[in-house]
């Protein structure tokens, strides 16, 4: 780590309370620990660019109504099409006449949104699965990971497709289709971290002071694959959100007027020879969105990485 | 009263192919209070009997009683109040994600203790840590503080009886001593059973009363430390083991004359 590298002796009080190696209570340490974590994510420069722009879309996605310029619904179709730059219309308008930049903004809402969903189900249930099936062994796991092996064998667009197909359209299926897809990659991953960790000593030791298989796997299994996992979902989020976009792009996403980024491009596609903007500046967006999460996946995967701290 | 009691005890492993006789009818009694020995090469199936003792191995058959109550299949609660182990590799015993003081306090309270913040500084204070390592991190201690963390761990529920695996062969020399100094006192201060497996002659011979010697899953022979000091092993594998744990003995060398 990077820690040892700042100047040292003239730090005010508080930094060295956090620096220190010998915390006085639970909570200092914790702090401690996690203040030393952030140390050496932010030596990493493309991590905290990444960081930067994720932390600039939330708050333009809080605080959308403010700053977005124009209502993202009203249409004027005697101003459509206009191009980049128009008079009022920094971005343009699309092909009803709405400004590109306002919808953009308030399309920050849906993607964080669904991005969000995905990455609170679709991890969680793979984690949950991946880790009963490897410390549990047997038949439990010949049946958790058959079922894996099944959801991961269809490609995953198509899986989507057909679970929206059968939900019907709308943003909360498409968060649903996207996660029933996204699980199995997490249960492989937790699975194989399971399979190094059960056999351990301490695990044969926490085994010797009585604990259970339930604590076990949440207490002392859960928080080494976490880590993993984590860059994992950071490194996933630029196929979740092209996932959500290619279902809008389909029209099984979110449904007009609704401003998805998808769905902005998939309006556009139809005059992208004459009007490219109304296509690109949407795929921009998620282009930009999309590598600020794989720079924050590979940084945290430094910070986070099990077998790299402690060196 | 005793301790542990095994009769016929057999422990295997089931193989792809076929199955792996680790012990074989090993008959073993230990008394309460006494500090008893395993000793042989690698895969007599030493460490095997611990784990069978302690439920770490379930596929066993024979009997064995710990201070009285014969074990079934599962192993309880009171059970691991009783009985404690501490594993060989200090490095591999310590979850690599949890602070001593969470190892520490999660064992507290596994067994029901109450005033655990108390405890837990009682406990570093018995292993010869001090109250600053209670928020450290296994990889911020060296491999003998690991292994103090993880007899103060085995000493936390208060049991009865200790298994050592071998609890000195993964750290060096001059570390080796401080601990074996260390499971000598607490035994005497707690009154405690161990029962040690060790390849390491010297060091049993330094913590041992009697101790056993095993072969290819099987006690060829139990001999007091008396015995063992006086070269005096009665079987010929004994024998074998304590000569070589001497060191290389000189040989007056006959070198061969060139013609």
């Amino acid at each position: 780590m990077s820690v040892s590298g700042l100047p040292s002796g003239n730090h005010p009080k508080w930094r060295s309370w956090l620096l220190t190696d010998t915390p006085t209570s639970r909570h200092h340490a914790r702090i401690a620990s996690l203040y030393q974590g952030w140390l050496s994510f932010r030596s990493n420069p493309m991590a905290m660019f990444g960081l930067v722009i994720l932390l600039m879309m939330g708050l333009i996605a809080v605080f959308a109504p403010l700053l977005a310029p124009h209502d993202p619904f009203v249409q004027d179709l005697s101003n459509r099409l206009a191009p980049l730059g128009a008079d009022d219309h920094l971005l343009g308008t699309d092909s009803l006449g709405r400004d590109i930049l306002s919808r953009l903004i308030y399309g920050a809402r849906i993607t964080l949104y669904i991005v969000i969903l995905v990455a609170l189900i679709a991890p969680v249930a793979g984690l949950f699965v991946g880790t009963v099936a490897g410390y549990a062994g047997g038949w439990i796991d010949t049946i958790l990971m058959r079922i894996t092996d099944i959801f991961l064998a269809f490609p995953r667009l198509v899986l989507a497709l057909a679970f929206v197909a059968a939900l019907g359209a709308g943003i909360e299926n498409a968060v649903i289709a996207i996660s029933l897809t996204a699980w199995p990659p997490y249960a492989r991953i937790a699975r194989a971290e399971t399979l190094t960790i059960r056999k351990s000593d301490y695990i044969s030791a926490v085994k010797l002071q009585g604990a259970g298989p339930f604590r076990i796997i949440t207490r002392h299994i859960w928080p080494l694959c976490i880590s993993s996992l984590i860059v994992r979902v950071t490194l996933d989020m630029a196929g979740i959100i092209l996932a959500a976009a290619g279902l809008g792009f389909l029209g099984l996403g979110a449904q007009p007027p609704s401003p998805e980024w998808g769905a902005m491009i998939s309006e556009g596609r139809k005059f992208i020879l004459d009007h490219w903007w109304v296509a690109t500046v949407p795929g921009l967006a998620i282009f930009l969105v999309s590598l600020a999460f794989n720079l924050l996946g590979d940084g945290l995967r430094d910070v986070l990485d099990p077998k790299d701290s402690g060196s | 009263m005793s301790g542990i009691v095994i009769k016929n005890l057999n422990v295997w492993f089931d193989g792809a192919e076929e199955r792996v006789n680790a012990v074989k009818n090993t008959n073993l009694k230990i008394v309460q209070g006494e500090s008893f020995g395993l000793v042989g090469e690698s895969g007599s199936g030493k460490s095997t009997i611990l784990r069978a003792l302690t439920g770490l191995i379930p596929t066993w058959s024979g009997e064995m009683n710990v201070t009285g109550e014969r074990l079934g299949r599962h192993r309880t609660r009171q059970f691991y109040k009783k009985v404690q182990m501490v594993f060989q590799d200090p490095y591999a015993a310590l979850h690599p994600r949890h602070s001593v003081d969470q190892l520490l306090s999660e064992t507290l309270r596994l067994h029901g203790f109450s005033n655990v913040d108390r405890r837990i500084e009682k406990l570093l204070d018995n292993v010869g840590l001090g109250p600053t390592f209670r928020f450290r991190y296994p990889h911020q201690l060296s491999g003998g503080q690991r292994q103090r963390v993880a007899i103060a761990r085995a000493l936390a529920p208060e049991p009865e009886i200790l298994l050592l695996d071998e609890p000195t062969s993964a750290l060096d020399v001059s570390v080796q001593a401080e601990i074996l100094n260390l499971l000598d006192d607490l035994r005497r201060a707690h009154k405690l059973t161990y029962l040690m497996v060790s390849h390491d002659l010297a060091v049993v011979g330094h913590m041992c009363k009697r101790i056993a010697v095993m072969q290819m899953g099987e006690i060829v022979e139990i001999m007091t430390i008396e015995q063992m000091r006086d070269l005096n092993p009665q079987h010929p594998y004994s024998r074998h083991l304590l000569e070589s744990s001497l060191g290389y003995k000189r040989q007056k060398e006959q070198v061969p004359q060139k013609p």
